[in-house]
């Protein structure tokens, strides 16, 4: 046990190639899946579509320390969008954090994976989350006193495109760039749907990038499902100085599973047991 | 003539202090720091103090981030804004994480006067006291206060305090021990129970000497923590006396006439009168003349004092 843990302390960023990261992502859409059908609810779409903007935040941009999950200088991470707890709770088991066998007892009475982030029940997830529009001030607030530390770690905060819909995040958008934030970096997961359908015929947030930049936050965007590419923005990210950052990173909704992809009625739904297999077959897994 | 002094003063001269002993405090406002008196620490400390700007959701949300890498955060804004605007991020951001947020708001109950209803919080209190593990404080005096945001600091965990922007006869003197979940026996009596929170803890002393002229026993019991509130004192003083009055510049409906009320059903029956707002909103005029037309003087204390007897007389 003793050497597993210093080999989970071991893996901070940077050590994977772009096939293993990809690898990785297969893996997540695979646990995501199986969780999401054990626990006979959840949210399916939202969790596939952000899988490759974690994987290479935990696996190949973040300073983090499984294996000493509380390190002062660690990068933090932020599930705005905390719907999608599935995804993170997979990853957090993939570096270490929790026991595999516990994505098991997602939803479930007594289990720490609440349906939505908790913070503190689970070393990695710092806030709590999932009532949506929260998470980037609470990014913002991180980020300041970490600053006030002269610390480091950067912050990164995860949102949704039906998210952005919430004033608070307009509200945070211009403090961070107000504050001068510099060592926060929101990603934005936009698949383009949310729960009653299109983002575009439900509320409308373009032209977002424009929207962002004209608050004071360097913009890039990006295929979010390209492992190097977002990695490669995330890390140029770091040298932003005296604004905040935003990647937009396109995603389609239920990726990797053919029949979800770009269906908003899987925003809520998990997989039934038929629809397991086929989607488990399609990630090429017995 | 009594020394007034205004809560709201005697925070930002606390903050100062604390300040100066403990780095990991921030504060934090939202445009109104001249107001709060954060303005006196922004000041001192300009890289501990954020102006989050007319954005309270932000604010709260901002205090939880701080919070969770460390900071001790006192956020301040008017309490109809830190408990209404921001609730939900009070809620989630905040009280759920149980992150360690001192809010402490100004301008609560009609007493904010000329501005009227809409700066005139009436239900911060039943809004705080609802949220799981919320700590929810309304000190009496200047001297209160100070010695409540020592023993908050002090405390790990999320708080609402009250303040309030009128000047307040001071009551207690610095050997006064400010307690956590603590009320206090003001004045000993036996025909009827006070119990105040605020600016009606003054107003309720000056009753007791109105009823006394009349040989009316009336204790006074300062009840500046609303949650967790102090069962066993209510107990105490409830069946030493039979009748109860509550007094508070809130609404009757989920402050702490409601609190007493929870108390007094589960434990004690005697008869309770409730001196607060009754489900309205407030309205412009000075202080002096909204404690008046509310019902809040000491005269009106002591009428409710005399029904609270008659109801325990006729259940005899």
């Amino acid at each position: 046990m003793r050497r597993t843990l210093k080999e989970k302390a071991d893996i901070v960023s940077g050590r994977y190639t772009v096939p293993e990261l990809e690898e990785i992502a297969r893996r997540v859409r695979v646990d995501i899946l199986k969780m999401l059908n054990h626990a006979k609810s959840g949210h399916s779409g939202g969790s596939l579509s952000a899988v490759e903007i974690l994987v290479s935040l935990y696996f190949s941009v973040m300073n983090h320390k499984p294996g000493d999950p509380y390190w002062k200088e660690r990068d933090r991470f932020i599930l705005s969008k905390g719907h999608a707890a599935p995804l993170l709770y997979a990853v957090l088991a993939h570096c270490g954090y929790i026991p595999k066998e516990e994505l098991f007892t997602l939803r479930q009475i007594g289990s720490r994976l609440q349906g939505h982030p908790h913070g503190g029940s689970i070393p990695g997830v710092d806030v709590s989350t999932g009532s949506l529009g929260q998470g980037l001030a609470m990014g913002n607030g991180m980020a300041l006193g970490l600053r006030l530390d002269c610390s480091p770690a950067r912050v990164y905060v995860l949102l949704g495109d039906g998210e952005i819909q919430e004033g608070m995040i307009w509200e945070a958008a211009m403090a961070a760039a107000h504050h001068k934030i510099d060592n926060l970096c929101a990603i934005l997961d936009n698949n383009g749907l949310q729960i009653d359908g299109a983002v575009a015929s439900v509320m409308c947030i373009e032209p977002v990038a424009d929207k962002f930049r004209s608050f004071g936050w360097e913009v890039l965007v990006v295929d979010g499902h390209d492992i190097a590419e977002i990695t490669r923005a995330l890390k140029d990210t770091k040298a932003v100085r005296g604004k905040p950052s935003i990647i937009i990173a396109k995603t389609v909704k239920g990726k990797g599973v053919s029949f979800m992809e770009g269906k908003f009625q899987y925003h809520g739904l998990p997989p039934t047991d038929e629809e397991l297999v086929r989607a488990l077959k399609e990630l090429g897994e017995k | 003539m009594e020394k007034m002094e205004a809560t709201r003063d005697a925070y930002g001269k606390i903050l100062l202090k604390l300040g100066e002993m403990d780095e990991r405090i921030v504060v934090l406002d939202a445009d109104l720091s001249s107001s709060t008196k954060t303005g006196v620490f922004a000041k001192k400390f300009p890289h501990r103090f954020f102006n989050m700007g007319v954005a309270e959701q932000n604010l709260m949300g901002t205090a939880a981030g701080l919070s969770a890498v460390g900071k001790i955060p006192f956020v301040s804004t008017f309490a109809i804004f830190a408990s209404g605007r921001a609730w939900e991020p009070v809620r989630q951001s905040i009280a759920y994480s149980k992150f360690n947020v001192k809010i402490v708001a100004t301008h609560g109950g009609i007493t904010v006067g000329e501005d009227g209803a809409s700066h005139q919080a009436l239900e911060d209190v039943a809004l705080m006291r609802a949220i799981p593990g919320m700590i929810v404080i309304i000190p009496a005096d200047s001297v209160e206060t100070e010695k409540a945001i020592d023993a908050v600091y002090r405390y790990e965990g999320p708080v609402y305090m009250r303040l309030s922007r009128a000047k307040f006869p001071v009551i207690f003197d610095e050997n006064y021990n400010f307690k956590i979940g603590k009320g206090m026996v003001l004045m000993e009596g036996r025909d009827v129970a006070i119990l105040s929170a605020g600016l009606m803890v003054a107003n309720s002393m000056a009753a007791c000497e109105i009823l006394k002229r009349e040989n009316i026993s009336a204790a006074v019991v300062n009840i500046s923590t609303i949650k967790p509130i102090d069962v066993e004192l209510i107990k105490n003083v409830a069946a030493g006396t039979g009748a109860v009055v509550t007094c508070e510049e809130h609404s009757i409906i989920g402050g702490l006439g409601s609190a007493v009320a929870e108390v007094l059903a589960e434990e004690v029956n005697v008869p309770l009168v409730r001196v607060g707002v009754r489900d309205r909103f407030g309205l412009s005029g000075t202080a002096e003349d909204l404690i008046r037309y509310f019902h809040f003087s000491p005269e009106d204390i002591a009428d409710a004092a005399r029904e609270a007897i008659k109801k325990k007389n006729a259940r005899k």
